[in-house]
């Protein structure tokens, strides 16, 4: 025999033992949890940890970061947070910057998810019928996806900037040039187009599968009847499609809510507050000001994972209707 | 056999730990290249003393900022750091003191900047060394005023004269702005204090809005909406700090209010490219001052061989050694001896007429100015003014709940570093 292949039988046949001898102690179920332990330590020290850190940052006060140092102050931090005479009206309440986040967050949510679900399925409808050059527009769809955030923003910085390319364009064109970036509606109007630019590919890729995965008899059963375009997409494609939008809303409404790196270096969250969003509240609380107030940040993490863990279980009852 | 083995371990640890007896690792950031200038002097130093390894960590000066605070609370970082900002480092700051042979020296010397790095009055020590002086004062592109027709405003002249002036080269020349100020809170001081803004209240806390504050404030945002200002800077940059340098030196505004640390790049980047000059610091009822600053290299607490590290400290602050660093920098000495001899720059004539400027605006700066530069609390006011400010540009709130927001802001701020 092959001695390469000896030794690969010998090394295989290694944890046989020690797998038996854990068989007759374990025995039954309890086995399965030998299996999963490594990856459950792993989940309980980079994931359990920092959540049970999370919620002693967020009882305790102070501007020191070691624990032990922190004094306890209860729900202080979220009443801090919660402190409005209007909740609609983010001036009225004592961490007014937070509520800009919020109502900021919830803005971009329902602009940029709606906006991105609409175009990418648009696109995968589009890449999904027999067009020229097909292969090469599915590669350009997904092209921005393959880049770091910042390489985004910093790409958008220079088109949308007062001497950028864009203005450039628009001079040469006899327009007159527009200060995208200091404007507060075009500043979040840019964030939320560059964030769909740089996303979409993902969820049409999504979309794209889930409308090749449509058998094609229906198709053909549907043409052979003369059913319209419009009745066919609406009663045949968009039922059958329906587990995959399911997925893309929910992944894209769970990124929305966390949005914070390309909009960070495109706009740094302003003019003023006008694109700062909960994540970059947070990490300007903790992480960012002179004096900081970790217990505030989080909190408002916090509050921001119970916003994280209703989506999510809306979207598990949702698949379970699926 | 296993004794042997013992032995060979232990001799094993006791070398690694003795390779690492002398060194010194340095946390450093550059405006200019003072990195670069402080390793040329630690290769001096380390022939010199060839037990003593330096090190030299270049960073960005916002992970400096931003992360050093949490490096040092955990127990690690550097042993010297170069920073701007002594107040969220002090608790983990090394006095220097018990290492020094002659702190008579160093007080002689370095006296009037060794309070930014102290805790209070009552405290003595020595935590480090300022690397520079710094002096925020206007810069003036003369060839935009020159092609308006336009003459520099001199010594004496008010803010309001400086913007009818700069409104004017705006006007003729065509150019984006009249003036940029960095987004900056200290760079914002200046102004107010020669407005007659006072920060702090008669009990010494900290106490930014008042009639002074509100003149400046408001004339700054009559500025931005007209166009003697460039509200972009302040605006379009969201948070934190942004300099307007770009903006000079692609000649797109008349009058950059920066400072002494950008002559570097003012010689390297600008050069002939049009006639720079530094102007004299606007006037107003509460005098014609700047704001000082500077950055420093300050001893940390958790240093290995606190003895070396000052040393090696006591060696950059010799007469000769900082002179030559300076020289090398471009930078203003925090030396007061040095400050009175002068120093054998090597500049351009623009830049030579610069630091000569430079010093006579250090002559103005009034004794408020450097208690603001030194007060714990300056960072938390400085940022509360530059968050709320360009909330008010942007035309989000108010000016008037931009002044109650700096007020809490700030309160809020205090509070928090009390618990």
């Amino acid at each position: 025999m092959n001695p390469i292949a000896t030794l690969f039988a010998f090394l295989m046949n290694l944890p046989e033992r020690p797998m038996r001898w854990a068989q007759s102690v374990l025995k039954g179920g309890r086995l399965g949890w030998v299996f999963v332990a490594p990856n459950l330590a792993v989940f309980a020290l980079f994931t359990f940890l920092p959540i049970a850190f999370d919620i002693h940052y967020a009882v305790t006060g102070g501007v020191n970061l070691m624990p032990g140092d922190r004094p306890y102050v209860g729900g202080e931090n979220f009443g801090s947070l919660l402190d409005c005479s209007n909740h609609f009206d983010a001036n009225s309440c004592r961490r007014d910057l937070f509520w800009h986040g919020v109502w900021n967050t919830l803005r971009f949510v329902v602009f940029q998810v709606g906006l991105m679900l609409g175009f990418s399925l648009l696109t995968a409808i589009v890449l999904n019928k027999k067009i020229i050059g097909r292969s090469f527009f599915r590669a350009a769809f997904f092209y921005p996806v393959l880049l770091s955030p910042v390489v985004v923003a910093l790409i958008w910085k220079w088109i949308l900037q007062r001497e950028g390319l864009l203005n450039a364009t628009m001079i040469g064109s006899g327009f007159q040039p527009v200060n995208w970036l200091l404007d507060q509606n075009w500043a979040f109007v840019w964030s939320v187009a560059v964030s769909i630019w740089a996303h979409m590919g993902f969820y049409t890729l999504i979309l794209l599968a889930g409308l090749q995965a449509i058998p094609a008899e229906i198709n053909e059963a549907s043409q052979m009847d003369a059913t319209p375009p419009w009745r066919h997409f609406r009663r045949i494609t968009l039922p059958l499609l329906m587990p995959n939008v399911m997925v893309v809303l929910v992944l894209g409404l769970i990124r929305a809510v966390q949005v914070f790196d390309e909009v960070y270096v495109l706009t740094g969250g302003g003019p003023g507050s006008a694109t700062t969003f909960v994540v970059q509240y947070i990490y300007k609380t903790g992480f960012a000001d002179q004096v900081r107030q970790y217990g505030l940040a989080a909190s408002a993490s916090l509050l921001l994972a119970g916003v994280l863990l209703v989506l999510t279980l809306v979207q598990m009852k949702g698949s379970k209707r699926g | 056999m296993r004794r042997i083995w013992l032995m060979a371990g232990m001799a094993m640890i006791a070398s690694v730990g003795l390779a690492r007896a002398g060194e010194v690792r340095i946390a450093c950031y550059s405006d200019g290249n003072e990195c670069e200038a402080t390793e040329t002097l630690s290769a001096d130093f380390m022939k010199a003393n060839p037990d003593i390894k330096i090190t030299i960590d270049k960073m960005p000066f916002k992970s400096i900022q931003e992360s050093l605070p949490v490096q040092l609370a955990a127990g690690q970082g550097p042993d010297i750091v170069r920073t701007t900002d002594f107040g969220p480092i002090m608790k983990y700051t090394l006095d220097l003191t018990p290492y020094l042979k002659d702190t008579k020296y160093w007080e002689d010397n370095y006296g009037g900047t060794l309070g930014w790095m102290r805790k209070d009055a009552s405290d003595k020590g020595i935590y480090g060394l300022m690397t520079q002086l710094t002096i925020s004062a206007p810069l003036v592109n003369k060839t935009l005023f020159d092609q308006a027709g336009v003459a520099v405003p001199k010594q004496g002249a008010t803010w309001d004269d400086w913007a009818a002036a700069v409104k004017k080269v705006k006007e003729a020349t065509k150019i984006n702005a009249g003036m940029a100020w960095d987004r900056s809170g200290a760079r914002f001081a200046g102004p107010a204090l020669s407005m007659g803004a006072k920060y702090f209240a008669a009990d010494g806390s900290p106490a930014v809005v008042d009639d002074g504050f509100k003149a400046m404030a408001s004339r700054y945002l009559k500025w931005a909406e007209d166009g003697t200002v460039d509200k972009d800077v302040w605006v379009a940059a969201g948070g934190g700090y942004r300099d307007a340098f770009a903006e000079f030196a692609n000649g797109k505004i008349a009058m950059y209010l920066s400072g002494s640390w950008q002559l570097t790049r003012l010689e390297k980047q600008i050069g002939d490219g049009f006639e720079w000059v530094v102007g004299a610091a606007p006037c107003g009822p509460g005098g014609c001052t700047g704001m000082p600053g500077g950055a420093g290299f300050v001893a940390l607490k958790n240093a290995k061989n606190p003895a070396d590290v000052a040393k090696f400290l006591d060696y950059l602050a010799q007469e000769k050694v900082y002179a030559d660093w300076m020289v090398m920098t471009s930078n203003v000495p925090a030396n007061v001896t040095l400050q009175k001899k002068g120093l054998p720059y090597k500049l351009s004539k623009a830049g030579t007429a610069a630091i000569q400027a430079f010093g006579q605006n250090a002559a103005t700066l009034t004794p408020l100015a450097y208690k603001l530069q030194g007060d714990v609390m300056s960072r938390p006011m400085f940022n509360a003014v530059v968050d709320r400010v360009s909330q008010a540009m942007s035309g989000q709130i108010t000016l008037d709940q931009a002044y109650a927001r700096i007020t809490s802001d700030v309160a809020d701020a205090v509070a928090a570093s009390k618990k």
